[in-house]
């Protein structure tokens, strides 16, 4: 017991910062692509062409990506002769709609936050029950750390639960294969509505890498209406708890907003 | 002693395909019966299509005392003689041919799908399913036990928790399971089935995604295949990098896979601390290239970051932390009775049926088997830097779990090592076009075990078929067995002490 509470002592109290202040990101770490496309040279699309997901697409005199697509391998701005894409380090990656995925500019449309009749329900306390209806098992990696003590998601009042019926949404990860699809409907049906339903990762936005396969939907849109989409390949745990105090209206203020 | 022909390879070359011998079926049957009676075990089973409507079956045995890797083919049409009566290791690899192309293993005692998908090719019906009627997942003719007092447990695919989805059937006599049956293919993207023609942009993603939790095996896996392919010399710093990557997968899941059995024995002291060690393994690999999953580092002639003498010393302080962290919460397991009683005991193989199903990885290890790729077919960094090879004997939980602390130790001890010692030089170079006709075999000890791709390139140096055997393939059967006569209750912590793919089978 002594060794166990001497243990407990050492490794001490471990949860972040965040909200409250900035997270803290490897210098390497891929976010948000920013775009100058005053450096897009005519006719070129090296870009789009090594995209291996078609994220990338020529948009006007410029380029557009699909973060619902993006794989965030960065591929496009190695292979830019004119350094017209960079990755910054900006994990805020959340939307409501697909459309608002799409980078085409400066202009940032991150998630907004639900309707007020909706805060009042889920704001200080959403339960959420997680389907893996494909993919690779990495955004379900990510999305179960949040629960460990570094992230305390409980902290926001936020829990994953064991249920569908006590549940107020649905986090979908996955292309949503074929062999998944009756099952994802049926757990959806099972959760009693008003009901949330939060795409997370490429393969549920859009596919991902298996966009356009044929043992799979291409992402969870396909079958349920979204109301939150996070983008990533898997997304960071912190860009995953970005969306959902977005949703929440939770971040106001806080430096973790900005 | 029969003598069979055989095509030998070491892990990670490549030889012309013609150079594989095709044998006469009993021939063929024979060679791998002969191989597996005397310590071999079948690393891959596979069909190719060959002239007009007839298959080719090839298969791949590693031989781990020799270091060989021997390949032998044979045409068949339609249907031959099953290897599972036998030799149950080939069970699961007949069952997956009979699904894809149709070809009947006559005498297979339990012939099922095992992913639910549409065959390769119009076929007749192999007696995989009834009938032509849309495919359901999970709907097939369960093992069913029958007497007073017998009942039926179904789970899944969609559990309590956030896991990947799967259906288990348990047969119970009260609390106790009398069998288990395990029933995938709820994953299936069809990942196989697009390789061919490549390798395209989209290809390496592939290889990070099909299990992602093992991005950096599968990718180094695929990258050696198309080094052999394309006799590429990777630079040594490259290969000690990707040892290190390859060595904090297996940290970050060993750490992981502890704390959940800690916390599936309800010991939070353990649970806690594995929980958070796991992530800063996580945030090493991030270090390395951005991403906790190593995405984006291993490329096919190298990697694609290096390791600059800052985040060398920073990488070696957050390990030598880690060390004396990761010591302390688990040695914690070891010295509490609870969790003790919970682990030994429970789920036990023995040495005999892991032989026979051929199991690898922390599952072999933890009943005794000393079968590790690092050690038995060394490539890249692990000609230079061994590792030695963690066993325990009792085959339970205890065993699986005290087969991953050993490990951990052994990798931690690796990392930093490697770190002191980097060599100088590039760590990328880029890769000659692919030999065309040719074939590789692509071995690589992942954190569950071994990693098999098998590579054929077409004739015009594209890939043609493309072989993939997670560890979890040979292994899910381990589990079903493991699960007899122990309590149904027990579930949660037999499958968390294996903590098999469900997409790396599913692909």
């Amino acid at each position: 017991m002594l060794r166990i509470l001497n243990a407990r002592l050492r490794q001490g109290h471990r949860t972040i910062g965040y909200p409250d202040a900035a997270p803290v990101l490897p210098d390497r770490f891929r976010g948000r692509p920013a775009l100058h496309a005053a450096r897009c040279e005519t006719g070129c699309r090296i870009c789009a062409d090594v995209c291996p997901t078609q994220a990338v697409q020529r948009h006007g005199a410029g380029i557009a990506i699909d973060l619902g697509r993006c794989l965030f391998c960065a591929d496009c701005a190695q292979a830019c002769p004119t350094g017209a894409i960079t990755f910054t380090g900006d994990h805020r990656l959340a939307a409501r709609t697909r459309d608002d995925l799409v980078v085409r500019d400066e202009v940032r449309r991150l998630a907004r936050a639900l309707d007020d009749g909706s805060r009042r329900l889920f704001g200080r306390s959403l339960k959420l029950r997680q389907v893996s209806a494909g993919g690779c098992n990495a955004c379900e990696a990510d999305l179960n750390v949040l629960s460990t003590v570094v992230f305390d998601l409980s902290r926001f009042g936020i829990q994953f639960v064991a249920s569908p019926r006590h549940a107020d949404g649905l986090v979908v990860t996955g292309q949503v294969t074929s062999n998944m699809k009756t099952a994802l409907l049926k757990t959806y049906e099972a959760v009693p509505p008003p009901k949330l339903v939060i795409a997370v990762g490429a393969c549920a936005i859009s596919g991902g890498p298996y966009i356009g396969h044929e043992a799979c939907l291409d992402g969870a849109a396909a079958c349920l209406p979204v109301d939150l989409f996070v983008p990533g390949c898997p997304p960071h745990p912190i860009t995953i708890l970005d969306g959902l105090l977005r949703l929440l209206g939770r971040l106001d203020g806080r430096a973790g907003e900005h | 002693m029969a003598v069979f022909l055989r095509l030998i390879l070491r892990n990670g070359t490549s030889a012309p395909t013609d150079d594989i011998p095709v044998l006469a079926v009993d021939a063929f049957r024979g060679a791998i019966l002969e191989g597996v009676e005397r310590g071999a075990r079948i690393a891959s089973l596979f069909c190719v299509p060959a002239a007009g409507e007839s298959l080719r079956l090839i298969a791949v045995l590693a031989d781990g005392a020799a270091g060989d890797i021997g390949i032998q083919a044979t045409d068949v049409d339609g249907e031959y003689p099953a290897l599972t009566p036998d030799c149950p290791a080939a069970s699961w690899f007949e069952r997956e041919i009979a699904e894809q192309w149709g070809l009947r293993p006559l005498g297979h005692p339990w012939l099922k799908p095992i992913r639910f998908h549409r065959p390769y090719r119009r076929v007749r019906d192999a007696g995989v399913r009834h009938g032509e009627s849309d495919i359901e997942p999970g709907v097939t003719d369960h093992f069913q036990v029958q007497g007073e007092e017998i009942h039926e447990v179904a789970v899944g695919p969609v559990h309590a928790g956030i896991i990947e989805p799967g259906h288990f059937r348990f047969q119970c006599h009260g609390e106790d399971v009398l069998h288990l049956e395990i029933s995938l293919g709820y994953q299936h993207r069809g990942l196989e089935r697009v390789l061919p023609g490549g390798p395209t942009p989209r290809t390496i993603h592939y290889m990070e995604t099909l299990a992602g939790d093992t991005s950096i095996g599968h990718a180094l896996a695929y990258a050696q295949a198309l080094e052999a392919l394309a006799t590429a010399r990777v630079p040594a710093r490259a290969q000690a990098v990707r040892g290190i990557a390859l060595e904090l997968e297996r940290l970050a899941n060993h750490t992981g896979d502890l704390g959940a059995l800690a916390g599936d024995v309800g010991f939070l002291p353990t649970a806690a601390c594995c929980g958070r060690i796991r992530g800063d393994f996580l945030n090493m690999s991030a270090l390395l290239c951005g991403s906790r999953f190593g995405r984006g580092l291993i490329r096919p002639g190298g990697v694609a970051f290096d390791i600059d003498p800052a985040r060398r010393d920073d990488l070696a302080g957050r390990i030598e932390a880690a060390r004396r962290d990761v010591g302390e919460a688990v040695e914690l397991l070891w010295n509490t009775p609870s969790v003790m009683s919970r682990f030994q005991e429970t789920g036990r193989l023995t040495r005999q049926t892991a032989t026979a199903l051929g199991l690898v990885g922390v599952a072999a290890r933890a009943c005794g088997l000393e079968r590790d790729s690092r050690q038995e077919f060394p490539a890249g960094i692990f000609r230079f830097a061994h590792i030695p090879v963690s066993t325990a004997d009792s085959g339970d939980v205890f065993a699986r779990a005290f087969v991953r602390w050993l490990e951990i130790q052994r990798s931690l001890a690796f990392v930093a090592d490697q770190l002191r010692s980097l060599p100088e030089g590039r760590v990328r170079e880029t890769p000659s076009s692919l030999l065309p006709g040719h074939i590789t075999v692509s071995l690589v000890e992942g954190w569950r075990g071994e990693i098999c791709h098998v590579v054929m390139t077409d004739g015009a140096g594209r890939l043609g078929a493309y072989k993939i055997v997670d560890p979890s393939f040979h292994n899910w059967f381990g589990l079903a067995m493991a699960l007899r006569n122990q309590q149904i209750s027990d579930f949660p912590l037999c499958n968390k002490s294996f903590n098999l793919s469900y997409c790396g089978h599913d692909l």
